[in-house]
């Protein structure tokens, strides 16, 4: 039986959020002066939701590890922004990014989170365009879309390859402007280590100074957790480097049910992995597969050609070459969802197709997109299409201006040319679309503990379609918090200040302390980085792109088996009291080692394939995941218990009113 | 391949700080130089002494955490890259290399290679934004702009933050960092509406911050990672001329 309430108002799909606005509860302006609330994290949706609730009169204190809020890791998203603007007149609207989205996310994500989604992310636009984000513009000075991934309209805003860049900066220019008139506090290489409860509710945060060591405690009427996801378990992902769980994890100890923490997108196009000292993989967007088109060769023998050196890829003919997106799923081609066109890429090198020297490696070619530019450019230019040196320079010219900066960091990383060449590409650990688990007004199961954007599960089901990350962390940002924030403030107008005198406060310090000492005080042999090396091979391995029931118990085993050792055997030099980076992974690594066996649990738990979560066990027989909405309709929410190896299990029952659930098809 | 790194080592901003040599083997030309870094940390670590601090975060050249200067070179010897993207084939077998923090007034050593870089937070703070709140927006394509001066001012916007146009300045300057705002503001109908004022407030800020002037040198752009342009600073002087002269 589902025991997890979402407070989803009542009333037709379309007209949910207008009634909860009108109906919520408000918090005056003089009131909100004398209340005061934490963010943790300065990314899309912390820098938004500071920056908003400091506009509204609250008292804002901002955690983030980095040295500045501007380098949270939104910063590196590329390619775009979806909005239901219906600029292009190719007949979006509201209901169908909503629908993009659900269907996207394999039917497992919150119908009314996800239209409230698409019902602000107009207004995301807007806002954005009015503190000066530079999107690409139309020579007529309006705003440039394209289109993504996983849907047949344009509706992707974009600011060439860094838009994640531009509205990062945005946010936190609002963010900045709070800050000079003392709305906001900054506390910049902060880490959160705990969560504070008194009396059920969330009232603050210990955490340490990363540059000092110093650990204290603030106090607040709230907290939100803006810390992004926590893809970083894999180790190799393209996640920052300093992306970590911490955050969620510790609110998860004290009490906030994890969602659905097994569905994690592996993203189709990364750079492939080179050799083991690799610290991170990095992304080339998904806009690409707007251009570019994916291959491998169709006989073995000339993938073995390429692998050992002795075949350019560029002398295999058309008839020898596998275009095996666009084979299997002709409707959407190369532009299917990224979970799809992950498996596909697996499948071709399981299959030992694979194009680089691992064997783990698929081509993404742009020579017919320079060839098919270049002769568009020669008819407009009046050349003949003859002069095919002409043409490829043309054709290459408007490439570059389309994805030049993409281009540029695929060869400085490989030394290829991919003007030249076609790229090697392989999927990777790119974005977690489990997380803590939040009701309609965005709060997880700790009264007054919030979380937004990646580090909730709301929105994107199991599978994220592309651009809608950003949408999602402004959208919960700017447009949702600031709303429903007030429903669960309303109450606290006369509660005055929160001391960090009490106990709670102190208990909470003297563990923390305890757990960093503890962890020094192992002075064993191994570093911190070998062990989350050896976590990462394994979550990969067995709770990667596909999953069974035997590789889910093994890793489990070996998990809790690292776990043990990691306690026996870490290494870490320096003191508590002093800037320590072995110290900070250390910690976060702690973590880690406990969420990655409940991935697994979850993903064992969950007898069906749906999304970015394959079990081999469920697949029809062309190997397309198989979906069981009889028994699993629902949103998995753990629950700590006190021992990382007995989470309990909870439900919420997903109830779609408003579409039919059906087989997602890209064919 | 094998190199003999001299790599800077401060306790913090109060204690003296000097350089340190130390060998590293079995470096491959596909790793990045922080992999490199990483690799000696590693073995630092398993012999007991502490690690190297050094500032890093995304590793794809976007976030502008990472710093170091590299044989002189804020980002290293590769034009229009940060250090996190440089590679080892840019360095041969035998290869002597210096690693130093960005060193500036304004950005005091917290530790090491880590230097303390809020006074461009402080800056931006001054004035660095359009002032408009959550909510008050117009439709997006209300205000048509002109495709070259968006792109202009897409340009001037692609500044990180990793300040190493102050390491490569001999004034110390932040001119580049702090006029590449002003100019992308400016050339934007919803930002031009307070350029004066930001002008003059970035610019007392960035002057408070102890951050030298600008006598047009241009190495700051020639190190750029992003390679902005010299012109925003000219740019930012005509608005600061005008400014003073006429301030509303």
């Amino acid at each position: 039986m589902a025991d997890l309430i979402s407070n989803v108002p009542d009333g037709p799909l379309a007209d949910k959020w207008t009634k909860h606005k009108n109906t919520i509860r408000l918090v005056n302006p003089a009131n909100k002066r004398n209340i005061d609330i934490i963010v943790i994290g300065s990314g899309l949706a912390g820098a938004s939701a500071a920056a908003s609730l400091a506009e509204l009169g609250y008292n804002i204190k901002c955690f983030f590890f980095q040295d500045s809020p501007r380098r949270a890791h939104s910063i590196a998203a590329q390619g775009g922004i979806n909005a239901a603007k219906n600029y292009q007149n190719d007949g979006d609207s509201i209901y169908r990014l909503f629908y993009d989205t659900i269907k996207g996310g394999d039917y497992r994500s919150r119908e009314a989170n996800v239209y409230r989604l698409a019902e602000v992310s107009a207004n995301i636009i807007d806002q954005c365009v009015a503190q000066g984000v530079p999107f690409a513009r139309e020579y007529g000075g309006t705003l440039a879309n394209r289109s993504f991934g996983g849907v047949q309209v344009s509706r992707t805003f974009y600011a060439r390859g860094q838009t994640g860049q531009q509205l990062l900066l945005g946010a936190y220019s609002a963010l900045s402007r709070q800050v000079a008139v003392g709305k906001v506090k900054m506390y910049n290489r902060h880490e959160l280590l705990d969560i504070v409860k008194i009396d059920g509710k969330a009232r603050g945060v210990v955490v340490r100074n990363n540059a000092t060591g110093e650990i204290a405690s603030h106090g607040a009427h709230a907290v939100l957790l803006c810390n992004g996801g926590y893809g970083n378990v894999f180790f190799l992902s393209t996640n920052a480097m300093g992306s970590n769980a911490t955050a969620s994890w510790r609110a998860h100890k004290r009490g906030a049910f994890f969602a659905n923490p097994s569905f994690t997108q592996i993203h189709p196009t990364c750079i492939p992995v080179s050799g083991d000292y690799q610290s991170k993989l990095t992304l080339m967007s998904e806009s690409l597969r707007n251009d570019g088109r994916i291959w491998v060769p169709l006989h073995k023998e000339d993938s073995i050609a390429i692998r050992e050196g002795r075949l350019k890829p560029t002398e295999l003919s058309e008839e020898r070459r596998d275009y095996y997106l666009e084979r299997r799923y002709p409707a959407f081609g190369n532009l299917v969802p990224r979970d799809v066109a992950s498996r596909a890429a697996k499948e071709r090198c399981d299959a030992g197709f694979g194009v680089n020297k691992t064997g783990q490696a698929v081509f993404l070619d742009f020579a017919s997109a320079i060839e098919r530019y270049g002769e568009e450019q020669a008819n407009i230019k009046g050349i003949s299409i003859k002069d095919r040196e002409a043409v490829m320079q043309m054709g290459r010219e408007v490439v570059s201006a389309k994805y030049g900066n993409l281009f540029q960091m695929y060869e400085q990383i490989t030394a290829d040319n991919p003007y030249e060449t076609p790229m090697k590409i392989f999927p990777a650990v790119h974005y977690t679309m489990g997380g803590l688990w939040v009701d309609y007004n965005l709060m997880t199961t700790v009264p007054g503990l919030f979380a937004l954007g990646e580090a909730n599960f709301s929105d994107h089901g199991a599978n994220r379609l592309g651009a809608s990350a950003l949408m999602q962390g402004l959208a919960d940002g700017y447009f949702v918090i600031p709303y429903t924030i007030g429903e669960y403030l309303a109450d606290d107008i006369r509660t005055g200040p929160i001391s960090t005198d009490h106990d709670a406060f102190k208990a909470a310090e003297i563990e923390a302390r305890g757990h960093l000492s503890s962890l020094i005080n192992i002075k064993g042999s191994v570093p911190v980085d070998d062990f989350h090396r050896k976590l990462g091979k394994f979550i990969w391995e067995y709770c990667g792109m596909a999953r069974n029931e035997k590789g889910l118990k093994y890793a489990i085993k070996e998990v809790r088996s690292l776990r043990a050792e990691f306690y026996e055997d870490v290494r870490v030099p320096g003191k508590l009291d002093e800037l320590n980076t072995e110290l900070e992974k250390a910690s976060r690594v702690s973590d880690f080692l406990e969420l990655g066996e409940l991935m697994c649990n979850d993903a064992l738990n969950r007898n069906e394939s749906c999304g970015g979560h394959f079990r081999d066990e469920y697949q029809t027989p062309e190997g397309e995941a198989l979906r069981n909405d009889k028994d699993y309709t629902f949103v998995s929410a753990w629950e700590y218990t006190g021992q990382p190896e007995k989470p309990k299990h909870h439900k919420e029952e997903l109830v779609f009113d408003n579409v039919e659930l059906k087989t997602r098809s890209y064919k | 391949m094998k190199l003999t790194l001299h790599i800077w080592r401060q306790r913090d901003s109060e204690t003296k700080g000097e350089m340190v040599q130390y060998i590293v083997d079995d470096v491959s030309e596909h790793m990045s130089f922080l992999e490199m870094m990483d690799v000696l940390n590693d073995n630092l670590v398993k012999k007991g002494e502490e690690p190297i601090a050094f500032d890093h975060d995304c590793r794809e050249g976007i976030c502008g955490m990472c710093s170091m200067v590299i044989n002189g070179q804020p980002h290293g010897p590769q034009k229009g890259v940060t250090t996190c993207q440089l590679h080892m084939r840019s360095f041969n077998d035998g290869d002597s290399i210096y690693i130093e923090p960005f060193r500036a007034k304004g950005f005091p050593v917290v530790r090491d290679l880590i230097v303390d870089r809020s006074a461009f937070d402080r800056i931006i703070q001054a004035g660095g934004y359009v002032s408009v709140g959550t909510g008050s927006a117009p439709d997006g394509n209300a205000i048509p702009i002109k495709k070259e001066e968006a792109d202009e001012a897409f340009n001037a916007a692609t500044c990180i933050g990793c300040a190493a146009c102050v390491a490569s300045c001999k004034n110390a300057s932040a001119m580049l960092f702090v006029s590449a705002k002003i100019a992308q503001l400016d050339r934007l109908p919803q930002g031009k509406v307070e350029s004066k004022e930001r002008v003059s407030k970035m610019i007392a800020q960035m002057d408070e911050e102890g951050f030298g002037n600008c006598t047009n040198t241009g190495a700051c752009s020639a190190e750029c990672p992003k390679e902005i342009s010299l012109e925003n600073i000219a740019r930012m002087n005509r608005l600061h001329l005008k400014s003073t002269i006429s301030p509303t």
